[in-house]
């Protein structure tokens, strides 16, 4: 009975280390999609600010509440505005960032593919 | 003909990429958040500087009332700078003025405060600095004007003898 005790001990010891693991990856993914507003060009997962180490707590809490990974860009987004995220949304002032690159894409695509007809 | 058509397309691609780096080039690099007028204070409850407290965001800011949240450190050199001007609009009593001590340890805000006064209504401790950004700050000093449960003004840095003049005029 003892030793299965102990090994219950185990397993919820290690099932939390897992949800702990688990949460600082989430976390270390979102603060490295979130911009330093102070020092520009850093991520909040690389800068050391005064700034940077807030919004860091600010996350973890964020996960503690149970919000998603979405949701708390969101959070941020609507403090801040949307250039505090790395990745940019869609939307009418980034569809030219984000269509251009495939316009681009598919014209080479198309000269390539004429070309190629050409000799036969 | 084919090379011709080439030839104004290449020019025409480069002309629009010049024109996108030359327009680019006067935009400043350096960005601050977009000032949003008229959005709803944040909910949050926090603990007041000097009793330990909790308290509800519903309790510090009744809505028919002028609240300006002042977020200060005894660390931030500017804060020194506005200190004075707070004092004199505390005295109005019109506007209640409510501080938020960022990041701060509490022996060195308490000297901060017995030296210049203490104009601040109700202080919220923050410590962390969470508080500062659920109000979409990102320095000190910042301030916030609030009336009816909404921000009408948001005044990034130190406040000017002139910026205290226009908040007197709009809680006229």
């Amino acid at each position: 009975m003892k030793i299965l005790r102990l090994f219950f001990i185990i397993f919820l010891i290690f099932s939390f280390s897992h949800l702990k693991a688990n949460n600082d990856e989430i976390k270390n993914t979102i603060t490295k999609n979130l911009r330093c507003l102070i020092c520009q060009g850093q991520s909040i997962y690389d800068s050391d600010s005064e700034f940077a180490n807030s919004i860091k707590v600010l996350v973890d809490k964020k996960l503690t509440d149970g919000l998603t990974e979405n949701q708390i860009y969101r959070y941020f987004e609507d403090k801040y505005g949307e250039w505090i995220l790395y990745d940019p949304l869609f939307n009418k002032n980034t569809y030219f960032l984000w269509l251009f690159p495939l316009l681009i894409f598919l014209m080479s695509g198309a000269i390539i593919f004429k070309n190629f007809k050409k000799p036969n | 003909m084919k090379n011709r058509i080439f030839l104004i397309s290449i020019i025409s691609i480069f002309i629009i990429i010049f024109v996108i780096f030359y327009k680019g080039l006067q935009n400043s690099n350096v960005y601050t958040p977009e000032i949003k007028i008229n959005n709803k204070i944040p909910e949050f409850s926090a603990e007041l500087f000097y009793s330990k407290k909790l308290i509800d965001s519903s309790e510090l800011f009744t809505l028919d009332k002028f609240y300006l949240l002042n977020i200060w450190s005894s660390w931030c050199v500017p804060c020194r700078q506005e200190h004075s001007l707070l004092m004199s609009l505390s005295k109005s009593k019109k506007v209640n003025v409510i501080g938020i001590n960022y990041k701060d340890t509490k022996n060195n805000a308490k000297f901060f405060l017995n030296e210049l006064g203490n104009p601040y209504e109700k202080i919220i401790f923050d410590k962390e600095g969470i508080h500062a950004i659920e109000w979409g700050a990102y320095g000190v000093p910042e301030s916030f004007l609030i009336h009816n449960g909404l921000i009408i003004r948001k005044y990034i840095g130190p406040l000017s003898e002139q910026l205290i003049k226009e908040i007197e005029l709009l809680i006229k």
